[in-house]
C-alpha cells in the first residue's frame, strides 16, 4: 500500500493525528533516549544530581521549616514528609521546566525535517523519569531507615506516577507551545515553577490551612497529587487514608489541561517552522 | 500499486509577514503594549489604524506542478526565490497559506545533512538518532549500519563522540546516513556542497544511483553541472512563481542567463563578487588584436579580453595573477587562461589600468558563454566575479577549411586544433 497523504492549510486542526503519532513511535523512543543519554554523559556526577537535588532540598526543609519554623507534618518524621513532598515534585518541576524549553531547543530540528510536533516535550517529560526513578531508590532507603511499614495503599503509586506524568506533559507541551511564540516564557517558568511549589503543600500538610481555605488549596491539581505520595508511602506511620475527592479534582484538572493544551499546541504547531 | 502521481502540488501559496508583526515572535510586552495600546486609539476612536510596519511577503505563489513516479526534477533559482520555501511545503516542515499538495508514497527530506547530531554522542549512536530522525526505522538502520559506517570511511572512530571529529569526519558521517535513505520521495536542498572534492564526487555518485533506482527525486542546489547530470526535468522559480518547467537543459540555460541582469561590460558597481575588494575590476571590453572594440567573438580570429582594474590605494601591486575561465550555457568550465601559465615571472601592476588577456585563435562555435574573471595579488584573492560577464560568438573558419562545426553535434563548444593522418 502506497502512502497517500494531503497537505492543505489548516487541516485536521482539533484533533493529534493518532496514526501519524505511532508512525513516529520510533523516534519518540530515540529522542527520549537521547534526552537520557545526553544528560548521564554530560554531567561530571550523572545520576547522582538525581539524588542530590531532592536530598538536599529535603535536608535545608527538614533544617528550617521542620526544626526552626517547627511546621506540622501530619505525626510523620519531618525529614520523611518532606521527602515524599519532594520526590513527585523533584519529577514534575524538571519536567515542566525541561519540556518548555523544548521546542525553542529544537529549533534546528523543527525548521529541516517533518515530525509530529508533539513528540518533544513529551520525550523531554518521558527522559526526567529516569532521574525520578534514583531519586525513588532514596525514598526507600529512607523509609527502611524510618522503618516505615508498607499499607495497601502503595499499590496506587503506579496511578499517582501516571497522573504526575500526564499533568507535566500537559503543562509542559502548552508551555513549550507558548515559549515558541513568546520568547519570555522561558523567564517566566522558573517564577512560575517557585510559586506553584509555595502553593503546593510541600513544606507544610494541608491539615495546617484552615478548613475554609483548603477547598482552594485543591484546585492545585499537585497538591492531591502529593497528598496522594504521601498516603500511598508513609501510611503506615500515621494511619493517614487517601482523599478521594482531592485526587478525584486533581485527575480532572490533569484531563482539562491536557485537552486544552493539545487544542492550543496544534492550533501553533503549524507556525513553529516559520517563527521558532 | 499504481498512482496516478507521485506529487501534485494545485496553486500552492506561501505567506509570511516581515518587519513589526502582529502576530509572530512578539514578547508578552508587546502584546500588552498592543491591547493597551488598541484601547486607547478605541478611546480616541480611531480603532483601526494600528497597521504597523508590516511587510507582506509572499515566498511562494500559484506554484502548481505534478511530479510521476520516477521523475528526478532540479529546481532552481536564484536566493530568496523561494526553492527551500517550496521543498518545506512540500517536506510537511511549513504549511502554505493556500492550495493543496497531494503526495504518493513516503516522502524523506534531506534539508541539511547531520540534522539532530549530537555533539556529545558516538558515531554509532548518531547513526541511529539522524537515522531515526530523516524517518528510516531502527530495523532499516542495523540492517544498513556496516554499509553506512564503511561509506563515511569511519571505522576506527564509530564509537568516538562526534565532538572530537574533524569537520570533514562529520560531514562524511553525517551524508553517509543521508545516502542510505531509501523513501519513494526524496527531497534534497543543496546538500552536496559539503565535504572535499573526492567525498563530493562519491556523494554525486551515490546520488545518481538514488535516481536511476526510480526514485523520485526533487532536488535544489547551485551546482548546475551536478543538476545536468542527475535531472531529467527542471523548474525555475522566480519571485514566488514559476517560470519555466521543461527538460533541465533549457531551464537552466534561462536561469544562468537571467542571472546576469547588470551591464556586463561595467563592474563597479556589481556586488556578487568575493575577495578582498582592495583592487577590483572596474570593467571588462573585448577588442580584437588592433585593439578595435568588438561586439562578439569570431571562432578562430584573435580575441582580446581587456580588464579594467582599479586599487584602494596608490601602491604598485606586487606578485598579480589574473585569470579568465570560460563556462558554456550551462555552467560547465570549459578551460581557463591564467596569467602564471604563460608569465614565468611574477608580474606587478600599476595601482591603476587595463589587463589584456589574448586569445590568437578563439577556440569556441558559436554560442553564448560565461567569463569568471578573478585576481590575486600578493597570494589574496582580490577579486572573484563568478560568471562576471557574457561572451557571444559567432562561427568563423576555425580550420581554415570553410566548414563550421555543424549546430546539434555532440561536442560543440570547444574547438581543437587536429589533424587526421590518413596514410
Amino acid at each position: 500500500m502506497v502512502p497517500h497523504l494531503v497537505i492543505e492549510p489548516n487541516r485536521s486542526r482539533l484533533a493529534f493525528d493518532l496514526r501519524d503519532l505511532w508512525r513516529y513511535r520510533e523516534l519518540f523512543y530515540f529522542l527520549t533516549w537521547r534526552d537520557i543519554k545526553v544528560r548521564y554523559k554530560q554531567t561530571a556526577l550523572g545520576a547522582a544530581w538525581a539524588i542530590m537535588q531532592p536530598l538536599f532540598n529535603m535536608l535545608i526543609f527538614t533544617l528550617l521549616f521542620g526544626k526552626l519554623a517547627g511546621l506540622p507534618s501530619d505525626n510523620i518524621p519531618y525529614p520523611l514528609f518532606a521527602f515524599a513532598g519532594l520526590l513527585p515534585w523533584t519529577f514534575f518541576s524538571n519536567a515542566i521546566g525541561n519540556s518548555g524549553n523544548s521546542l525553542v531547543g529544537s529549533s534546528h530540528l523543527i525548521t529541516k525535517v517533518y515530525f509530529p510536533r508533539l513528540i518533544i516535550p513529551a520525550a523531554s517529560v518521558l527522559a526526567g523519569l529516569v532521574d525520578f526513578f534514583f531519586a525513588f531508590l532514596v525514598m526507600a532507603v529512607l523509609m527502611v531507615i524510618y522503618k516505615v511499614p508498607l499499607g495497601v495503599n502503595i499499590l496506587l503509586l503506579p496511578l499517582l506516577i501516571f497522573l504526575t506524568t500526564l499533568l507535566a506533559f500537559g503543562v509542559g507541551m502548552w508551555l513549550s507551545a507558548l515559549n515558541v511564540r513568546f520568547r519570555d516564557i522561558r523567564y517566566v517558568i522558573p517564577f512560575l515553577i517557585q510559586f506553584w511549589m509555595y502553593a503546593t503543600p510541600i513544606i507544610y500538610p494541608v491539615s495546617m490551612m484552615p478548613e475554609r481555605y483548603r477547598p482552594y488549596l485543591a484546585i492545585n491539581p499537585m497538591t492531591g497529587v502529593i497528598e496522594g505520595y504521601r498516603v500511598a508511602l508513609l501510611g503506615g506511620v500515621n494511619g493517614a487514608s487517601i482523599n478521594w475527592q482531592s485526587l478525584g479534582v486533581s485527575i480532572a484538572i490533569a484531563l482539562v489541561v491536557l485537552v486544552y493544551a493539545s487544542y492550543d499546541f496544534r492550533r501553533m504547531e503549524k507556525t513553529f517552522a516559520d517563527i521558532v | 500499486m499504481k498512482v496516478p502521481f507521485a506529487i501534485k502540488a494545485e496553486r500552492i501559496a506561501k505567506h509570511y509577514r516581515l518587519g513589526t508583526n502582529p502576530n509572530v515572535n512578539r514578547t508578552l510586552r508587546d502584546v500588552i503594549v498592543d491591547s493597551v495600546g488598541r484601547l486607547g486609539q478605541l478611546a480616541r476612536g480611531n480603532g483601526n489604524s494600528n497597521a504597523g510596519s508590516v511587510t507582506d511577503l509572499w515566498a511562494l505563489e500559484d506554484i502548481s506542478f505534478e511530479i510521476q513516479p520516477g521523475e528526478v526534477v532540479g529546481i532552481v533559482g536564484r536566493n530568496g526565490a523561494g526553492k527551500s520555501t517550496l521543498l518545506k511545503v512540500l517536506a510537511r516542515i511549513t504549511e502554505p497559506t493556500r492550495g493543496r499538495v497531494e503526495i504518493f508514497g513516503r516522502v524523506g527530506s534531506l534539508l541539511e545533512v547531520g540534522t539532530g547530531f549530537h555533539p556529545e554522542l558516538s558515531g554509532r549512536e548518531n547513526i541511529f538518532l539522524n537515522g531515526s530522525i530523516l524517518g528510516m526505522s531502527r530495523k532499516e538502520i542495523e540492517r544498513k549500519f556496516d554499509e553506512i559506517v564503511a561509506f563515511a570511511e569511519l571505522e576506527r572512530f564509530i564509537d568516538t563522540p562526534v565532538k572530537r571529529y574533524s569537520s570533514g569526519m562529520y560531514v562524511r558521517l553525517a551524508f553517509a546516513v543521508a545516502a542510505h535513505l531509501e523513501p519513494e520521495i526524496l527531497l534534497v536542498d543543496e546538500v552536496l556542497a559539503v565535504g572535499d572534492a573526492a567525498f563530493q564526487k562519491k556523494c554525486l555518485g551515490k546520488m545518481s544511483d538514488v535516481a536511476r533506482h526510480g526514485r523520485t527525486v526533487i532536488f535544489v542546489s547551485h551546482n548546475t553541472a551536478a543538476m545536468l547530470n542527475l535531472c531529467d526535468r527542471g523548474i525555475l522559480i522566480d519571485r514566488g512563481r514559476i517560470v519555466a518547467d521543461a527538460p533541465i537543459e533549457p531551464v537552466i540555460q534561462q536561469y544562468l542567463k537571467g542571472l546576469r541582469t547588470v551591464t556586463p561590460w561595467d563592474l563597479s558597481t556589481f556586488e556578487d563578487r568575493q575577495g578582498k575588494g582592495r583592487v577590483r575590476f572596474t570593467r571588462v571590453r573585448f577588442e580584437d588584436d588592433q585593439g578595435n572594440p568588438v561586439e562578439h567573438g569570431v571562432s578562430g580570429k584573435p580575441l582580446v579580453i581587456a580588464l579594467d582594474y582599479h586599487a584602494e590605494s596608490s601602491q604598485p601591486l606586487p606578485n598579480c595573477r589574473a585569470s579568465v575561465t570560460f563556462f558554456d550555457g550551462l555552467g560547465q568550465v570549459l578551460f581557463n587562461c591564467s596569467s602564471e601559465l604563460v608569465i614565468q615571472d611574477p608580474i606587478t601592476l600599476k595601482p591603476e589600468g587595463t589587463l589584456r588577456c589574448l586569445i590568437p585563435r578563439l577556440p569556441l562555435s558559436q554560442n553564448q558563454y560565461l567569463l569568471t574573471l578573478f585576481l590575486e595579488v600578493n597570494r589574496e584573492v582580490e577579486d572573484w566575479i563568478l560568471n562576471a560577464v557574457e561572451l557571444d560568438v559567432i562561427d568563423g573558419d576555425f580550420y581554415g577549411t570553410g566548414r563550421l562545426y555543424p549546430d546539434g553535434w555532440r561536442g560543440k563548444g570547444v574547438l581543437v586544433p587536429h589533424q587526421w593522418l590518413t596514410q
